[in-house]
């Protein structure tokens, strides 16, 4: 069964389409490339998704329910999780909060216990803890746990979006441009990271990305997007010789 | 992290040992002097302002520095405090613990009521439609002559020194308990980043209003105690002024920092009442007062961060979780 299925989706901004009549498909435990060029709709498809966006047209239907017009923290409740293209971290807190806050959802203790200083809250804020430390563990970041987000090197601040998204306990992880700005040794660990995280969280993840290394790298199946529409998908493979996307990419052949 | 498991009383440390220690020296000092008239009338009545402004300007600092949200309204909350604790104790002869806890209600719903259309309005758009709620909520009560109307509003003074530093402390641990709780932090994430908060599933509506209705409750708690000692109260004392006057002590001790508001506050008082004598010079010298901080420490005297006695549990290093 398809874990997210998309229908005609439609997003007009005051009579300009970012995304016209897109369809995806994506099964469980896939790992699927969403990609196309500068301006194609990409972050615009990711925003419809988490809700950030109200579609103009069309249906989400995830876990085989219909879920656009929920609010953004609903659709996390669901199952979907995110990082972002520009990094938005909560800068001014440490790295262990920016991850326990995340956890909030799965919170066990409500707030009169917290003002209160019940003894649910300390269990509670010590199991958070745990969790959040091991997972920062898992992405190498325990040691700068007290940092300030802010603070991290650039690659160190991907890595926290992801494990961050993490903590929601998401079942679709959709990840933005999350090799933007590495270098060529920092993408290749990303690409080990997601496939191991992949295996480990039991997840199915879409992700954008420009590295074209990267996405034909890890991706199964490939969506490429251009002007808002969808204009190729299949395998690494197929893309790769598919004329259209080679137009969308570098242009019409002379002559 | 370890360490932790093994405490089985997670209250009882060192840290808030000495801080219990600290207050009940303070509360002991001044009500010692008082009792044997050494404290005259005056100081008093400014230690006991000052418990007053730290109620407000922790409860502000709650809204504004640590759930981002600029709402200039806190003098508004402050007066259906006042005035709806004057009420029960006056008009209905209530107790006046009564008193201050219906005011404290009534606040707080009058916050939820005003929080949940206006909280949707952003930096600018809030303060504005805040500032004019309050100013609302001050023409109300200089019309309504039940309580008094323009003519002000007597009520018999029953706090005191004790009241008003008990409830003072007693509003700043559950304003830090809940800042230092997941749900705290789910409001801090909004300052931080609220789209992003909302893609971790932080429902900031929520938040932000629950943020704002415990803001105003205590604002409303102030107004009780204020109602209930200054012997008087009027609409004019509550205007949006005092509502700036807040919300500068919050900025002058540093946003986000609680120790910040309560040094802000006692700074605020203690300078106003040592200008007492020259009212003409006391705007002009506060005014200086705050463009000397704002040149030499712009996030405020703390900025962000807190004083605490986190020294005297070494081995907690690094987890906060402590509790006055």
């Amino acid at each position: 069964m398809a874990l997210l299925k998309v229908e005609n989706l439609s997003k007009s901004f005051s009579g300009l389409k970012a995304v016209s009549n897109v369809d995806l498909e994506i099964k469980e435990g896939e790992l699927v490339g969403l990609i196309g060029p500068n301006g194609a709709g990409k972050t615009t498809v990711f925003n419809l998704l988490t809700g950030v966006y109200e579609p103009t047209e069309g249906t989400i239907i995830f876990k085989g329910q219909k879920i656009n017009g929920l609010a953004p923290y609903k659709i996390s409740h669901r199952g979907i999780a995110r990082t972002f293209q520009n990094i938005r971290l909560f800068g001014d807190l440490s790295v262990i909060d920016n991850v326990k806050i995340a956890y909030h959802q799965h919170v066990s203790y409500n707030i009169l216990s917290g003002i209160l200083r019940l003894p649910k809250f300390f269990r509670g804020e010590e199991e958070i803890y745990q969790k959040a430390y091991n997972l920062l563990k898992i992405f190498d970041l325990h040691e700068k746990k007290d940092e300030l987000a802010k603070n991290l090197p650039y690659g160190q601040q991907r890595r926290l979006e992801i494990a961050r998204a993490l903590a929601t306990k998401p079942s679709l992880l959709l990840l933005d441009e999350p090799a933007a700005g590495m270098n060529p040794q920092e993408t290749q660990n990303l690409m080990d990271l997601i496939r191991w995280i992949r295996k480990e969280f039991d997840l199915t993840i879409l992700l954008i990305e420009h590295d074209m290394s990267l996405v034909m790298g890890i991706c199964e199946r490939i969506y490429v997007l251009d002007y808002g529409m969808i204009i190729a998908h299949g395998t690494p493979d197929e893309i790769k010789s598919n004329p259209r996307v080679i137009e969308a990419y570098l242009g019409e052949e002379a002559g | 992290m370890s360490n932790m498991e093994k405490n089985k009383f997670p209250l009882i440390n060192r840290k808030n040992v000495i801080m219990l220690f600290l207050l009940v020296a303070v509360y002991g000092i001044v009500q010692f002097l008082q009792a044997n008239g050494t404290l005259s009338r005056f100081y008093l009545l400014t230690l006991i302002l000052a418990c007053i402004y730290i109620i407000l300007a922790v409860s502000q600092n709650l809204i504004t520095g640590f759930t981002g949200q600029l709402a200039i309204g806190h003098a508004g909350f402050m007066a259906i405090g006042a005035y709806m604790s004057a009420m029960v104790v006056v008009k209905m002869n209530g107790h006046v613990v009564a008193g201050l806890i219906f005011g404290a209600l009534m606040a707080a719903l009058a916050g939820i009521l005003i929080g949940i259309p206006t909280l949707r309005l952003r930096g600018d758009y809030l303060a504005i439609a805040t500032l004019g709620l309050g100013e609302i909520v001050r023409i109300f009560f200089l019309n309504w002559d039940y309580l008094g109307g323009a003519t002000g509003f007597q009520v018999p003074k029953s706090m005191n020194w004790t009241w008003a530093f008990w409830l003072m402390v007693l509003s700043v641990v559950v304003i830090k308990n809940f800042i230092n709780s997941s749900h705290g932090r789910a409001c801090i994430s909004i300052r931080e980043n609220e789209i992003a908060a909302e893609a971790m599933g932080i429902n900031t509506t929520k938040y932000k209003v629950i943020a704002f209705a415990l803001g105003a409750m205590f604002a409303g708690l102030a107004g009780g105690i204020y109602a209930n000692f200054m012997f008087f109260i009027q609409p004019g004392t509550f205007s949006f002024l005092k509502s700036f006057e807040i919300l500068v002590m919050v900025v002058l001790g540093g946003l986000g920092s609680i120790t910040g508001s309560i040094i802000g506050a006692v700074i605020m008082t203690v300078v106003s009442a040592v200008l007492a004598d020259v009212p003409e010079l006391r705007m002009v010298i506060i005014a200086v007062l705050l463009i000397i901080i704002m040149i030499f420490r712009p996030n405020g005297i703390l900025g962000t961060k807190e004083f605490n006695l986190n020294f005297l549990n070494p081995q907690k290093k690094g987890e906060e979780n402590g509790t006055t």
